[in-house]
């Protein structure tokens, strides 16, 4: 049983927890998740872990209600009992002396991508921030962030806060530069992780991502959280969460994610007249 | 089932009104006991379990079948060899209580191995009954009674081990299937303590999330797990050993004096051909997890499966069937087994066959996929096989399916699960690189069930690659007969009182 001690709402749907979980901890580093589940036979929810505090034993998580499962654990309150924590899962992000590190953080990915820079910062690394959400409500850990930032930039689609472009506009800019950075790093969205690769390739920046699959297990057993990445079948929760942005093929893993959600029930649909079948809704 | 009691009843009476002693002959005229079963069109579309359990008449009749031989060649053909003899006439004096007792000596999940043992290759491929018969198929149903005791000890409260004073030692124990649950069981009767480490939110390993609830009902697995919780197994859920702790931690830091790796298989293996990373086409690991564990098919689960109309499973083994009977459960029109080579290959159990075609799957063999066809959503709308024919016999001396050029064809499909087998589980290798392992990264164990770091032993499918519930149980009486030699002579060598770790 692990207890929420703090839980903060960050935007309309993101919620922050910080939850007791002294063993993962104190053995978490960078890049890794967690899996939660809120009962029994609840969906088994994988979740990044954006911070740690090892003298208080907790992790902090940050996650948006967008499905029943994620509504389900925003009902929770502090003081309240999550039954099922598994974790950390995942292998670490390979963190070095790179020289300049750019973080690109789209929505909450920018709360994964926090320890992660602090980590890079830590190694030595001059490191940009390049931080993105639809409107100024859903900038989320701009303090902490600011923080590590070497540099920093905040850009939104309506222009309501920072530069009104997608983070790839800023991200082109520096990678037009003399200096190239040495490393991009970027998490959030699927299609906005793989635009950020489309964005760095011509320079042959090195670009990694961080994918968020679905997920049973966790520990290398159903397959389920599969990926293609330069051609090849990996386990995103075992070889992952982070690859080369440049090899993953992106429309395949968008498309397993139901990523269109209403296209995929149209799809269906589709699948079925295409066989023949009676439609069941 | 009310009809073969009665018929079993009456012959029971005539039998038991005999004053001499039944001669061969007599044993040999008893027709076997037909399993009761749920009619297939019925339980095609329910999870409950298929076959019901013997009535004690038909056990006793089909105990009474049994030529009690003085060599009994059904012991060596059993892998825990239980002296089958001996609990089959103990049936036959209705020591049913005995029974049990006789078959726990070697086997301590009865009720599990009555009903998942491919016995036909086990015990009863030798058995003399079947070969006087000539028909392997008329051996005496050594499965059956042994599955027929366990309910009846179950029925009555699974009997306490007894645990010996405690010892101070404590062992870990990483997996709760099969292998993890006999070491724990055999560790603790030694008075050790034993903590087990589980990476999901239940125990029981393949289990409870592999093999359905209509085969193996998961009370039964719960109750072999509460009967090891009473004798003061501590099980920790939710804990996987390599991340949450390493194991040598366990050792080095947490005070345990030995390590027991019983993770099982792990990562599913694909074809490798076109298409199968389209929406709609399943692992038969995630498949059976999301079914079993996570209980898609009750409207209450959180974690749905998708609905299915045309199913295709690849394969031929007892995974495979256990997919294609959870896709026939869970609604689909059309279920189609397809398989490389003949119904004679196939690895699967004959009575999983034989359920499986009895309630409508389909079976294509000596045909292979070649590539699975998807729309422009990424959704699965098809697969395109070939068929294939046999040609010369191989290393095993099994005679190897060819392709036959041009025979291409189209199966019209939405879901299309793979059930071609595991490699193993990658995870405590990785985090434990001083564990040797072969080319296929099962871990490499001594005769002893040993590994290359000392004090820390394995078994199960992680050492067999996909193996069988008894075969790992075997493999963990092995290793913990080792645990309980090494930890005796440490006993021996520092009487001392041991010291208090609390983790
Ligand atoms: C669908 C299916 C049907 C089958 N049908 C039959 C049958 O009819 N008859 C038969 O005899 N056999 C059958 N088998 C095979 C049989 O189930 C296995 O051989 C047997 O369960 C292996 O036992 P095990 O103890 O080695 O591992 P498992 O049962 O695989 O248990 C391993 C456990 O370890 C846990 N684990 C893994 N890694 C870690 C870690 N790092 N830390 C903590 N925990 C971890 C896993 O979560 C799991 O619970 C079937 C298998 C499947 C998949
Ligand atoms: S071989 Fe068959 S007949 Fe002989 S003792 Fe064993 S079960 Fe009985
Ligand atoms: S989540 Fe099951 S293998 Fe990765």
């Amino acid at each position: 049983m692990h207890r929420i001690v703090i839980k903060k709402q960050l935007s309309q749907d993101v919620f922050q927890f910080d939850i007791e979980a002294p063993l993962i901890a104190a053995e978490r580093l960078p890049g890794q998740f967690i899996i939660l589940q809120t009962s029994d036979n609840a969906e088994r929810i994988p979740l990044t872990i954006a911070d740690a505090d090892i003298s208080a034993g907790t992790i902090t998580i940050v996650f948006q209600a967008v499905g029943k499962s994620t509504h389900l654990l925003a009902a929770m309150n502090e003081g309240n009992h999550i039954p099922h924590l598994l974790g950390p899962l995942g292998t670490p992000t390979h963190i070095d002396q790179f020289g300049s590190v750019v973080c690109v953080g789209g929505g909450i990915g920018v709360a994964p991508l926090h320890p992660i820079a602090k980590g890079m910062k830590k190694a030595g690394n001059q490191v940009t921030i390049i931080m993105g959400a639809r409107t100024r409500d859903l900038i989320i850990m701009e303090d902490e962030m600011r923080s590590i930032a070497d540099e920093m930039i905040i850009c939104t689609d309506d222009g309501s806060y920072g530069r009104k472009a997608l983070v790839t506009e800023p991200l082109k800019e520096i990678c037009s530069q003399d200096h190239k950075p040495n490393l991009v790093v970027a998490i959030g969205p699927p299609i906005m992780m793989k635009f950020c690769a489309e964005t760095t390739r011509p320079f042959g920046v090195k670009t990694i991502v961080s994918l968020n699959t679905i997920m049973i297990d966790g520990t290398g057993m159903c397959g389920g959280c599969r990926v293609t990445v330069g051609g090849k079948t990996r386990f995103v929760c075992v070889d992952g969460p982070e690859f080369d942005g440049h090899l993953v093929d992106f429309d395949n893993m968008m498309k397993r994610l139901g990523a269109y959600r209403e296209v995929e029930a149209q799809a269906h649909h589709q699948c079925h007249l295409d066989l023949g079948i009676k439609p069941t809704t | 089932m009310n009809a073969l009691r009665e018929k079993a009843r009456q012959t029971l009476d005539e039998l038991d009104a005999r004053t001499e002693p039944l001669k061969p002959k007599d044993r040999m005229a008893i027709e076997p006991q037909e399993m009761p079963a749920q009619e297939p069109r019925v339980r095609a579309s329910n999870f409950k379990e298929v076959t019901l359990g013997y009535s004690e008449e038909q056990a006793r009749l089909e105990a009474m079948r049994c030529l009690q031989c003085k060599n009994a060649p059904c012991i060596s053909g059993c892998p825990v060899q239980i002296n089958i003899p001996k609990f089959i006439s103990q049936i036959v004096s209705k020591d049913y209580e005995g029974a049990v007792q006789t078959i726990k000596l070697t086997n301590i999940l009865p009720s599990i191995c009555g009903r998942v043992c491919p016995q036909e290759i086990q015990c009863q491929a030798p058995c003399t009954l079947g070969k006087a018969l000539k028909d392997a198929g008329k051996s005496v149903s050594i499965g059956r009674l042994e599955r027929f005791v366990a309910d009846f000890e179950r029925a009555k409260g699974i009997k306490q081990q007894s645990v010996k004073p405690e010892t101070g030692k404590r062992v870990a124990v990483i997996g709760s299937g099969p292998a993890g649950l006999t070491v724990a069981a055999d560790v603790r009767r030694e008075g050790h303590s034993v903590v087990i480490f589980e990476a999901f939110h239940k125990p029981g390993g393949v289990m409870i999330y592999g093999i359905p609830e209509f085969r193996l009902p998961k009370a039964i697995v719960q109750a072999e797990i509460d009967t090891l919780r009473a004798m003061g197994v501590e099980i920790r859920t939710d804990y996987v050993i390599g991340r949450t702790r390493k194991l040598m931690d366990l050792l080095d830091k947490d005070g345990f004096d030995a390590v027991f790796v019983g993770t099982g298989a792990g990562l599913p293996k694909f074809m490798h051909i076109e298409g199968e990373n389209l929406i709609g086409v399943f692992s038969a690991n995630e498949y059976l997890t999301r079914i079993n564990l996570m209980k898609a098919y009750d409207p209450q689960s959180d974690t749905p499966i998708m609905k299915s109309r045309k199913v295709a499973v690849l394969g031929g083994g007892n995974v495979a069937m256990d997919a294609a009977r959870c896709a026939l459960r869970l609604g689909a029109d059309e279920v189609h087994l397809v398989y490389r080579r003949t119904e004679t290959e196939m690895p699967a159990r004959a009575e999983e066959r034989h359920h499986a075609k009895e309630e409508g799957v389909v079976f294509h063999l000596l045909e292979n996929a070649k590539r699975i066809i998807g729309n422009e959503y990424g959704c699965v709308t098809g697969m395109e096989c070939l068929r294939y024919e046999l040609g010369e016999p191989d290393d095993s001396g099994r005679r190897r399916p060819v392709p036959i050029k041009g025979s291409e064809f189209i199966m019209e499909l939405d879901t299309v699960v793979v059930a071609i087998g595991n490699d193993s589980n990658p995870l405590i290798k990785r985090t434990t690189p001083e564990i040797e392992t072969n080319k296929t990264n099962n871990i490499l164990t001594d005769a002893d069930g040993k590994t290359s770091v000392d004090r820390v032993y394995a078994g199960g499918d992680i050492v067999l690659g996909a193996a069988t519930v008894i075969l790992a149980m075997g493999q963990g009486r092995r290793a913990a007969a080792s645990i309980n030699k090494m930890l005796a002579a440490s006993l021996d060598a520092s009487p001392a009182a041991p010291e208090q770790h609390d983790i």
